[in-house]
């Protein structure tokens, strides 16, 4: 692999980029793998690269059935942080972030990684106790976590409405959260992977599994069957599809949960900001867009596109919080669709089928996890054995009952 | 933005309706004489098909009934709806 | 004042009367009513009207429409400014200021302007290949890269204007007002149907407006306005101009934005309404949504100068400004030839390059017949470009391969080039729709093909690919007819009765990129495909060359459509381009998904009036004036406002609590708790119901009786809580929290719906109708007994007991049971009596200095007895059991909800988080809630954590702080003594006890 410099950049301007490599190949499936990841998205791409960086397993196969980063890696509003409550999943997100921490080095190719800080507004009593929950369990975790005032909210946000429907009575604030450029996350990964050997396979779509006493021998896809000694499916989105291919289901169902963009402007909002409880996420791109994630309609579709229903109510709070935006206008709305399980949290783990491996269920927040979610897993799989971050998210949580219920928590009620 | 078709009040909007997830679940008689993988499986398990699904809806802002729909999860066509306790209706997809 | 030296003498659809003066970049012009901004700047011989968004080259006016990449300009200042605003789409109106954006100091100058010096070493992606080293300098890079990007500027004041939001329902919505849409109107109008036209523009006319065709042998304008009169008269018909649709959802529902007095300027503020958003369903639509026209793909195609041949047409015919007095048409079909034409009789020396070799057709013949010079099988090659303008053309002939050009260089003198590279139709919204595009050789477009099955909709005119005028009447016409059928109108009477003779045109030749005596994608010559992002055809060679083969990948890495314009002008080209350098067809590489919405649609407008006093309503009970005038400071529960505490003169919320949990405890206060949920349940087998929802027994509960209950999920875990009583036989009152009233009552409605229906139970939500006084504290029963005859000692009137009674004269249901372990009354009265019955009580308890007292107070006096919040103390992981409230959960009753999940290895096992009491060392000292306790503390984080403070009080009863917390093992850990650490470093130490504080 060439890598990617400043000077390789000026040394291609003089001939004109005519000789930049392609980015990944295009290779003609093979006839087994070691290991097979069904999805080309993020997680995907990143758990053939460690699988080859760290595992030293590098005939691995990732499989995409349209084109690789197309899923919800491309769709979503690029969020990074680790700041959740329950340990558990404190430590999934806080590994992923210290590796976002060195991607765009490790990779040699810039993410846009850019922690600009993000702040979670708390508007009543119970969001303060709430933050005030997390945001000490986030120190004692060892995770960053600052208590902001009001006052100090509006420092750095200086036109908030302070004094809205919901006031804004604090905020708890993660000064290494921010935002990366979603596509290059996907395609730093694939370059990375694909320099380490890694087959990346587009347009080809998985039809079924190959199962022999009860154990996986391979995928059938629209271009043959492919054998694999151990195959690991990520597929937001399609995740009970290929489970039901597997012959099993998942605690799992999926919506459309749609984001928007403003027409870009000069920079204005320098951090991101995410509330809760009346429900405004927004941040603003290097490009200058405003990015607002928008709320999920409440019923299954695999439709990647919602109601305009949606976007009015994601608007609303978004205009009571920041009523200088009012005259700016949304450029393109779009949907993706996400697999909610009923703890809010992913499921990392073996299945009822031998070798056989599942990664999902991450809802509206898989893309920060994207960089430990890839690691954790390319470790499970090369092992056999889960890997010690990953084993409290497994799907037996559903039998046990040790659900990791990040939703519960920031619940209303009293 | 769907049309959906109360079987009590008729065609209205999406926005009077709620919806609640896989239809014809039926609470066991004996929860007792289930294994907890049983149980987690009624409790959290749910079908997520590509394609048709058959649902349950409330209209919450009209009649506050309850009834069933089978929808396409892909087009979000709807091919029927009908009230709780009927049988569920076999479609053309 | 500059004068308006492009302005034809006469002709255009503009009011010469209504002269029109206008701002821009400080310097001051004058137009006329009906121009466009961008037609009076033309006029005005204003070329240089904004810089592009990557290299910061200058660019001019490009279209006359919605699909302006170039022209973007910062509307007004202050709290009306408006960035990136088409001067294209904006109607002139006096004392408009506009400047130019994304320049410094100038538009003329700007600094930007470097980037385009390096440009070389910026191709397309060229970020992702650096700005890595060192890492610790990515955010001050990142920081001048966000400085060089975005466009205008936000506005940085509230908006002041109004927007509005209504509905309509229609059996025919025609979108389009042109040849087609009218047609269709009229047509589906005739017949009966309840009409919705719209159209973007401020006149209906759509291309007819810039034309000089003839209708039915009288001009199309005379035509337009007869046909615009008789809808008017139709009193079913709504014509609504200046409206875009925005956006088509399932189920023919389409969003669309009135811009209704935005034409007047910012002076309405405050008196009218901006913009209204409609949300419209139609049983039919009707698109007739016209084309644009794409650009040629050639060297420096992006001087400003370069326009769309149909918008010179446009500026000539419409508004009557030559963008030039010598033009150069450019084009590879019929279409520039009527511009040609136009310009010549306005007086304007024109040549054409063609593409093609001996082109035909009655456009041509007609066009050589006027001596218009036209050069064949010829491409631009280069544009000579100083200060400002445009000099010359360089042209060349095309070889034979198409891909290369030959001969000696030619030059032609002008100032303006209009382009036509052929007309992509505007599918963007049968393909919202959900409608399949199919791609049609003959045209080089994709077309609509078949619409989604519950998206009725049809097509008529240039939006599915018609070029012919009558063949858009004839379509108009037909499409309007079958919609009116399709909604139930006959249509048997009616006949088409427009036709016009239109010359047929000639086949267009596609060469998607135009060769140049330089190589492409080298040198200095740039071929743009799409100006508003600046890439050009050499950044689409480096995607591919890279493995950005597919279109999603192309449109990403290359940022192709991902401007403001949303690639109208650009994404056939793009498209066609890769085709090209992939060697395969458009419609192998396909198209990307359209989006909604089709033109950048305005917060404000989403938004509507749910903002300020109407963005949520504020539940208030009915004694909250009562509430305002002593001094309430609220707290938001849920959408309600609830009394957080009654400060006196001078108090902090902490020195009011004090006193008010003294007040209570040791004398009376009165709470308004009419906010908590209240369901009335009846029928036979209420108490079925009752024993599956609870985790005790309901059996035994005599009419008058309360009984306390906890109500889980399937899960097991705790959901709500609240007092149920009999009120009489088969008729029961049951309390949820505050928060969860909706979801209790929908609960049991799920339940009783789906799983149940053999149960004759009817639930009613009644929290609405009941007002509640909570009179408590040791002479509760003094004060209440002043104003009721009902007998109120212990021996009458037992705790968990009801009465019906009258009190201060209301009807009253009276509830002796507690929230705050004192002797309390539960007043409740009908809504309407709540504030006579708060003012009797207030006046009653004045000489025995009765407090009212808020939720805060509230909070305290419960957590001194150890009671639980279901949400607070509570987080939908614990257990009756984890609460240490086992004596509720019944071992009798075969079943509840959630019972069967305490078996589960999880939920059954030991060590689980329970909830204890804590006492901090300094009992001066309240830990805040949310922190947490460890076992080993440690110099610093991490640190192990047992569990989490849900409660955290001063209390003036107990006489110091108190705490309750839910930790691992916690009831095995009474009496250790354990430490909170806290964020400032410091940390408490704590002994866990009992959660009971005050016996």
């Amino acid at each position: 692999m060439k890598r990617y410099s400043i000077f390789s950049l000026i040394r291609n301007a003089v001939s004109y980029h005519q000789n930049w490599q392609r980015a990944w190949r295009s290779p003609h499936p093979r006839k087994e793998y070691d290991v097979v990841i069904v999805g080309g998205g993020g997680h995907g791409l990143a758990t053939a690269y460690y699988l080859a960086k760290e595992c030293g397993i590098t005939n691995v196969a990732v499989i995409e059935k349209g084109w690789l980063g197309g899923g919800n890696t491309g769709r979503n509003t690029t969020i990074v942080r680790s700041n959740y409550l329950w340990d558990e999943s404190a430590r999934l997100y806080e590994h992923a972030m210290k590796l976002w921490e060195g991607l765009s080095r490790d990779l040699n190719y810039n993410v846009m990684f850019s922690q600009r800080g993000l702040l979670h507004l708390a508007h009543n009593v119970h969001d303060l106790q709430e933050i005030g929950r997390r945001g000490n369990a986030i120190y004692l975790n060892d995770i960053d976590s600052e208590f902001l005032s009001p006052e100090q909210v509006r420092e750095r946000v200086p036109f908030i409405n302070l004094n809205c429907r919901y006031p804004v009575l604090g905020a708890v604030l993660q000064g290494r959260g921010g935002t990366a450029r979603h596509d290059a996350v996907a395609w730093g990964y694939a370059r990375a992977a694909d320099d380490r050997g890694v087959d990346i396979i587009q347009n080809c779509e998985v039809t079924g599994f190959r199962i022999e006493h009860n154990t996986v021998q391979g995928v059938e896809t629209t271009r043959g069957t492919i054998g694999a000694k151990k195959v690991g499916c990520v597929v937001a989105g399609h995740c009970s599809v290929l489970a039901e291919m597997a012959g099993f289901r998942l605690p799992i169902e999926s919506f459309p949960l749609q984001a928007l963009v403003s027409e870009p402007i000069k920079p204005i909002l320098d951090c991101v900001v995410m509330s809760g409880s009346i429900h405004a996420y927004i941040s603003q791109s290097d490009k200058g867009e405003l990015v607002i994630g928008a709320g999920s309609d409440a019923y299954n579709s695999y439709s990647q596109r919602g109601g305009f229903d949606v976007i009015e109510e994601t608007v609303g709070p978004v205009i009571e919080l920041y009523p200088i935006f009012s005259r700016l206008k949304m450029l393109r709305q779009w949907g993706g669709i996400v697999d909610v399980t009923v703890d809010r949290s992913p499921i990392v783990s073996k299945t009822p089928v031998q070798n056989l491996y599942f990664n999902c269920g991450w809802g509206t927040g898989g893309f920060k996890a994207t960089p430990g979610s890839g690691h954790v897993f390319a470790h499970s799989i090369a092992r056999g054995e889960m890997h010690p971050i990953a084993q409290p998210f497994s799907i037996n949580r559903f039998h046990s009952g040790a659900l990791i219920d990040e939703g519960a928590a920031a619940a209303v009620a009293h | 933005m769907l049309i959906i078709e109360c079987p009590w009040c008729g065609k209205r909007d999406q926005s009077e309706f709620t919806a609640h997830g896989e239809a014809h679940i039926a609470r066991p008689g004996d929860p007792y004489k289930l294994s907890d993988e049983e149980w987690g499986d009624y409790v959290f398990f749910r079908k997520n098909p590509k394609g048709l699904h058959y649902e349950r809806w409330v209209h919450s802002h009209g009649c506050r009934r309850w009834f069933n729909v089978a929808r396409c999860t892909i087009t979000d066509h709807i091919y029927a709806t009908y009230k709780p306790g009927d049988v569920r209706p076999e479609v053309e997809e | 004042m500059s004068t308006q030296v492009n302005r034809l003498g006469q002709g255009g659809r503009i009011d010469r009367n209504k002269p029109i003066r206008f701002w821009y970049d400080d310097k001051a012009y004058e137009g006329f009513s009906g121009d466009t901004l961008a037609s009076a700047l033309i006029a005005n011989g204003v070329t240089l009207v904004g810089r592009s968004f990557k290299y910061h080259r200058p660019r001019g006016i490009y279209s006359a429409g919605p699909e302006e990449p170039n022209a973007l300009v910062q509307l007004e200042s202050g709290a009306y400014t408006e960035p990136n605003r088409r001067a294209t789409e904006i109607q002139l109106y006096d004392g408009l200021h506009a400047s130019s954006q994304n320049c410094w100091p100038s538009v003329g100058f700007d600094i930007g302007v470097v980037a385009s010096w390096v440009s070389r070493v910026l191709p397309a992606g060229f970020y992702y290949k650096t700005f890595m080293w060192p890492s610790s300098l990515w955010m001050t890079y990142e920081k001048y890269i966000r400085r060089a990007a975005g466009l205008g500027k936000s506005p940085t004041d509230v908006d002041p204007d109004f927007y509005d939001k209504t509905y309509a329902h229609c059996d025919v919505l025609v979108i389009g007002g042109g040849p087609a849409g009218l047609q269709a109107a009229c047509a589906a109008g005739r017949a009966g149907a309840r009409v919705v036209l719209i159209d973007e523009k401020n006149e209906f006319g759509g291309a007819l407006l810039s034309d000089t065709a003839q209708i039915n042998d009288q001009s199309a304008d005379r035509w337009v306005s007869e046909r615009i009169a008789e809808l008017q008269r139709m009193t079913e018909v709504r014509l609504l101009p200046r409206t875009t649709a925005t956006g088509y959802y399932d189920y023919n529902f389409v969003v669309a934005n009135e811009r209704v007095n935005e034409h007047i300027g910012p002076n309405t503020a405050g008196k009218a309404v901006k913009e209204r958003l409609w949300k419209i369903r139609a049983k039919q639509v009707v698109l007739a949504t016209g084309g644009i026209e794409r650009p040629l793909v050639f060297a420096d195609n992006d001087r400003p100068g370069v326009m769309l041949a149909s918008a010179i047409r446009s500026y000539i015919n419409r508004y009557a400004v030559a963008p030039s007095r010598r033009i150069t048409l450019f084009t590879n079909n019929d279409s520039a030839y009527r511009t040609a034409m136009d310009a010549k009789k306005a007086g304007i020396e024109v040549h054409i390059v063609d593409v093609r070799k001996d082109p035909q057709g009655a456009l041509v013949q007609q066009t050589r017949e006027l001596r218009i010079r036209i050069m064949e099988h010829s491409t631009i090659t280069g544009i000579e470009y100083s200060r400002g303008r445009i000099r010359k053309v360089q042209v060349m002939e095309i070889d034979e391969s198409g891909k290369g050009v030959t001969g000696q260089v030619q030059t032609i003198d002008c100032e303006v080039v209009g382009v036509s590279g052929g007309w992509t139709p505007t599918v963007h919204l049968f393909s919202q729709a959900k409608g399949r595009l199919k791609f049609v050789d003959e045209q080089h477009c994709f077309v609509p093909d078949r619409p989604w099955t519950n998206n009725p909709v049809s097509v008529a005119g240039s939006c599915g690919g018609s070029d012919q005028l009558n063949d858009c009447l004839a379509e108009g016409f037909d499409a309007g007819c079958s919609a009116a059928q399709a909604a139930g109108f006959d249509t048997g009477n009616l006949a088409l009765d427009a036709t016009s003779t239109d010359p047929v045109p000639g086949s267009p030749r596609p060469i998607w990129i135009l060769p140049c005596d330089h190589p492409i994608g080298r040198g200095r010559k740039k071929h743009f495909h799409e100006l508003h992002n600046d890439s050009t055809v050499g950044d689409i060679e480096l995607a591919a060359r890279e493995g950005f083969e597919s279109v999603e990948h192309l449109k990403r890495y290359t940022t192709t459509g991902m401007g403001t314009d949303q690639g109208k002008t650009s994404s056939v080209n793009a498209l066609a381009v890769m085709a090209d350098i992939r060697n395969t067809t458009i419609q192998e590489v396909g198209t990307t998904t359209f989006r909604p919405p089709y033109t950048p649609l305005s917060f404000g407008s989403i938004v509507g009036h749910d903002r300020r006093e109407l963005f949520m309503q504020r539940r208030k009970t009915p004694m909250h004036s009562w509430h305002d005038r002593n001094g309430a400071v609220y707290e938001d529960v849920g959408d309600w406002k609830r009394p957080r505490y009654f400060p006196n003169m001078g108090e902090d919320m902490h020195a009011a609590v004090q006193r008010e949990c003294v007040s209570v405890r040791q004398n009376c206060g009165l709470l308004d708790a009419t906010t908590l949920g209240k369901i009335d349940l009846q029928g036979k087998d209420s108490i079925r119901l009752l024993n599956m929802l609870y985790t005790n027994a309901w059996d035994q509960l005599a009419p008058g009786r309360c009984r306390y209950g906890l109500m889980l999920n399937e899960h097991g875990m705790v959901f709500d809580d609240g007092v149920t009583t009999c009120l009489g036989e088969n008729h029961y009152h049951m309390t949820t929290t505050t928060g969860g009233a909706a979801r209790v009552m929908n609960w049991i409605e799920e339940w009783l719906q789906t799983e149940w229906p053999d149960m004759e139970v009817y639930a009613t939500s009644v929290t609405e109708q009941w007002a509640v006084a909570a009179l408590s504290g040791p002479n509760a029963g003094k004060v209440l007994g002043k104003l009721t005859d009902h007998p109120l000692d212990e021996r009458s009137m037992p705790f968990m007991t009801m009465a019906h009674a009258d009190v201060a004269g209301i009807p009253a249901r009276i509830f002796r049971i507690s929230f705050t372990g004192e002797l309390s009354f539960e007043i409740n009265v009908p809504a309407r009596y709540g504030l006579a019955l708060w003012e009797a009580l207030m006046e009653a308890g004045d000489e025995n200095g009765l407090c009212p007292y808020g939720t805060e107070t509230m909070h305290v006096l419960r957590a001194e007895k150890g009671f639980i919040i279901v949400g607070q103390d509570t987080d939908g992981t614990v257990t009756p059991m984890d609460l240490g409230m086992d004596w509720i959960v019944s071992r009798k009753k075969s079943d509840f909800l959630g019972r069967r999940s305490f078996s589960r290895a999880d939920t059954s096992r030991e060590g689980r988080k329970q909830l204890v009491g804590l006492l901090t060392e300094d009992p001066k000292f309240v830990i805040p809630e949310g922190a947490h306790v460890v076992e080993n503390l440690r110099p610093s984080p991490p640190m192990e954590m047992l569990g989490h403070v849900s409660s955290s009080y001063m209390s003036p009863n107990v006489g110091r702080s108190i705490a309750l917390a839910l930790l691992k093992d916690g009831f095995n850990r009474k009496g250790q003594t354990l430490d909170v650490p806290l964020m400032d470093g410091s940390s408490q130490k704590v002994t866990v006890t009992d959660t009971v504080f005050l016996p």
